[in-house]
């Protein structure tokens, strides 16, 4: 079937009724020319996806153009530009596409199945009028030609004086079960996403994680799922450990890191341990823990003016600067007396002593303080705070400053710095690693690949065979073969593969094969 | 590890050689075409083969439509034919220098050589070519090499000029098995549309008329045909992509910008190959489709690599 058939008749009658109107808008859209404007809108409209920060990649950008320049972002909002992917006019556009898809495969699919019961047709009187054409020199009969050509796994139709032989079905077979597959990946794609989930959550060496949604710090889950339907699993973080490159061009590159858990399958069961890697998921019953990313945890000890520990354990620092894994740290201390407490420093993996990393790994960690306030820190203010900043600008103008500025010498493990006016103290007493996770539980995965490898196979299928039919016809013992294929573009190929055809015709019992 | 050192070095040299090799072949292609005999444009006489020829032959650039074949022709000189093949030996060195290059680069990091941006184009260009001389083998393309080589020879140069990485270790995220899977799919299909947009440039430059660059007929079938050898292998680029960020980072599809253009890529040659099917799209219509498609695909390699962060930024171009 050629398109042109497709296309045949597609002209709007006169004076339509609204049956006709459907017919025709039906139609219209599972025309050929409107699924290739459509493909072209669907890439178009992928466009602003990969130039507009995204909220389900990079939600913090959002919020900082939100900032920047709001009158932008509100716009931008409007025509939900932050959220392509997920939009209603995202979506209008692909399910346009996939209705003229199925609009398009069924009648396809329907007519391909008559075809298939469908013998070759009858030989054209004039041979030599065909694309290819070749006159025999042995003499042949139409029975050792239909017997030849279904030696060449032909399908074959012998009449009177003539032999019709047609091969290459698959291709069509494989053209309808690609736009299929297509279909079938969409709807894996929207049933993992309204069945699925994912979050994140930073870990502490030393800490643990049990899969509840309170557990994550960012939790996106499909629209039916439901809190208790999260895999009971728990893991406590043992160990963590990077690798780095430590000489010549690339020194300080990472070469490896893991992670080294307790991990409990469900409540009770036994606990086994597993080293997370990068490509190397945790899984538990489909829900999979991916290791994103790792840095560093100092840990602080911080005593009030009274005299009180008011704070003691690890702090996950920011990373600043990737190479050096130069990090900041915000120590927030409510629990101060007489005030509350607040720190900003920098950590240095392998401090150089004048307040900048050298190296990645943690040969000689420091810690800089950058500043110390007193002052309440709004942390029981009830609003949302970031554990990444000490306090929004307006709550920041208020406090003290107690110790200001880049002069203070950096601290080793073990060192300490006193406050001024016995306010209080910070400690610096060790170093531990985070690590960032991903987890995952996404239904729709198996179904998607199973979709997809379907596609890629079918695709080879419908683009690389070739529909082809050749003719014999024998007359006084005079034996033509004329040849054609239904595939457009491909006539090149076939000029070999009909000589090769011919061949076989005419060297019959001679041949070896 | 000074062993190491010399070997990419020694991967280093044999990438100017490629470059100087793939320029010689580039003069003997052009001067086959520039005093070669100049044919008309057929891609609007339909190949037909004359009655009773015997076996019919429609292969490569044999359809010149009766009417034209019959205008007297000059013979070309000798020498020309000469230079083509000289030019396709050359082509041949050049391409296994570049072979040499990818290899010593291999074994001078001990891994796959396609882990950054510079080793990525060097294996692109390494595909075009052997996509052309590939397809040279089974049917006579030879009016395609100047500009193959030409563009070939361009890739490497920008490659050693702009994107040159010091032969290193990868990031972790990098050191997986799916390099070789995923990035090699990716390398072979884009060699492919290399082959399939210097023809698509070519129709278009082309006018109607007589011409001394090969009949669009030609063309648009060497664009066809690479384009449908490289669909399902840029089709599978993408999906093994999309299983290797599920074992990386949790999530097969994500939105990254270079999955969109990926996407984008594929969506734009899905539209090329139904464009060439649709009736009033056949032709130049379609070969700007596959231009326009062909520009995704570099975009994606270049755009998006150099201006846009994502997390495929490993691409490691320093500037
Ligand atoms: C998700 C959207 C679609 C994609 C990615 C897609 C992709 C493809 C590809 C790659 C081919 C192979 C072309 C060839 O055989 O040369 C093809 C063929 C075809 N498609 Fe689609 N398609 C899509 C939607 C549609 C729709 C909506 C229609 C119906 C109007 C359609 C009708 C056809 C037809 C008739 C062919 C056969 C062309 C031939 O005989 O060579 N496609 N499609």
């Amino acid at each position: 079937m050629t398109v042109d058939e497709l296309e045949r008749e597609r002209a709007r009658p006169a004076g339509m009724g609204p049956v006709g109107w459907l017919r025709w808008g039906w139609r219209t859209l599972t025309s050929m020319k409107t699924a290739l404007i459509l493909l072209f809108l669907f890439a178009l409209a992928s466009v602003p996806g990969s130039l507009v920060p995204q909220r389900s990649v990079e939600p913090d950008k959002v919020v900082q153009l939100f900032q920047n320049s709001p009158t932008l972002a509100e716009w931008y909002d409007r025509f939900q530009l932050f959220d392509v992917f997920t939009s209603a006019w995202f979506a209008a556009i692909y399910l346009l596409l996939f209705t003229s898809l199925i609009g398009c495969v069924l009648p396809r699919t329907a007519t391909y199945v008559r075809e298939l019961r469908r013998r070759p047709p009858a030989a054209p009187r004039n041979l030599s009028r065909l694309p290819h054409f070749s006159r025999l020199d042995d003499p042949l009969t139409v029975e050792e030609a239909a017997g030849r050509l279904r030696g060449l796994r032909f399908r074959v139709e012998v009449g009177d004086g003539w032999v019709a032989a047609e091969k290459g079905y698959l291709r069509e077979t494989g053209n309808l079960l690609f736009h299929v597959s297509l279909l079938g990946l969409l709807v894996a794609i929207g049933f993992g996403s309204l069945y699925g989930y994912r979050g994140n959550v930073l870990v502490v060496e030393g800490d643990g994680f049990a899969n509840t949604v309170a557990a994550y710090d960012r939790f996106i889950p499909g629209n039916q799922v439901s809190a208790e339907s999260l895999e009971p699993f728990s893991f406590t973080l043992t160990d963590f450990q990077a690798t780095y490159q430590v000489e010549g061009a690339k020194r300080g590159q990472e070469l490896d890191y893991s992670a080294f858990m307790k991990v409990n399958d469900a409540p009770g069961a036994p606990t086994r341990d597993y080293t997370l890697k990068v490509n190397e998921p945790l899984e538990v019953n489909g829900t999979q823990t991916y290791l994103l990313g790792h840095g560093y945890a100092p840990v602080f000890k911080v005593t009030d003016g009274k005299g009180q520990v008011a704070f003691e354990g690890p702090v996950p620092c920011l990373i600043e600067s990737k190479p050096t894994l130069t990090s900041g740290c915000v120590v927030k201390v409510p629990d101060a007396q007489p005030s509350q407490l607040g720190f900003l420093l920098r950590f240095l993996p392998t401090g150089d002593g004048a307040g900048a990393s050298l190296f990645p790994g943690a040969l000689n960690p420091q810690v800089q303080l950058l500043g110390a306030f007193s002052g309440d820190l709004g942390v029981r203010s009830g609003r949302p705070q970031s554990v990444y900043e000490l306090a929004p600008p307006e709550v920041m103008r208020k406090l003290t400053p107690l110790v200001m500025g880049t002069g203070q010498a950096p601290l080793a493990v073990g060192g300490s710095i006193d406050l001024p006016k016995g306010t209080g103290k910070l400690e610096f007493t060790g170093v531990k690693e985070w690590m960032t996770l991903q987890i995952a539980y996404d239904p729709g995965r198996l179904p998607a690949l199973v979709a997809a490898g379907t596609a890629v196979v079918a695709i080879a299928l419908s683009l690389m065979i070739r529909r082809r039919r050749v003719w014999v016809r024998v007359k006084d013992g005079v034996a033509e073969v004329g040849g054609l294929t239904r595939t457009e573009g491909s006539a090149a190929g076939f000029t070999e593969e009909f000589a090769d055809i011919v061949k076989v015709l005419s060297a019959g019992g001679k041949d070896a094969r | 590890m000074p062993a190491e050192q010399q070997l990419a070095g020694v991967s280093d040299l044999f990438v100017v050689a490629a470059v100087l090799l793939y320029l010689a072949a580039m003069i003997g292609f052009a001067l086959e075409l520039a005093f070669g005999r100049s044919k008309a444009d057929s891609a609007a006489v339909p190949a037909r083969q004359p009655v009773g020829a015997g076996v019919g032959s429609a292969g490569g650039s044999s359809d010149v439509p009766a009417e034209v074949a019959s205008e007297p022709v000059v013979e070309p000189p000798a020498w020309a034919r000469k230079a083509g093949w000289a030019a396709m030996a050359l082509g041949w060195l050049g391409w296994a220098a570049n072979l040499a290059a990818i290899v010593t680069r291999g074994l001078a990091v001990d891994r796959w050589p396609w882990g950054n941006m510079y080793e990525f184009v060097v294996a692109i260009c390494f595909a075009a070519v052997t996509a052309f001389l590939g397809t040279q083998l089974r049917q006579n393309v030879r009016f395609l090499g100047a500009f193959v080589m030409v563009t070939a020879a361009l890739g490497l140069g920008f490659a050693v000029k702009v994107l040159y990485t010091a032969a290193g270790p990868v990031v972790p995220a990098l050191n997986s098995y799916w390099v070789a899977i995923h990035v090699t799919a990716a390398i072979l299909a884009s060699g492919l549309f290399i082959v399939a947009g210097v023809s698509g440039i070519l129709y278009l430059i082309r006018g109607d008329g007589m011409s001394r660059l090969p009949s669009r007929a030609d063309l648009e079938r060497a664009a066809h045909r690479a384009i449908v050898f490289a669909f399902p292998v840029w089709t599978f680029a993408v999906i093994a992509g999309a299983l290797w960020a599920d074992k990386a980072w949790g999530r097969y599809w994500g939105w990254d910008p270079k999955e969109v253009w990926a996407f984008i890529t594929w969506v734009a040659y899905a539209a090329y190959l139904h464009a060439r099917v649709t009736a009033g799209w056949r032709g130049r219509a379609a070969t700007i489709v596959q231009l326009l498609a062909f520009g995704c695909l570099l975009f994606n390699l270049v755009g998006v690599n150099m201006f846009i962060s994502g997390l495929h930024s490993y691409a490691d171009v320093s500037g």
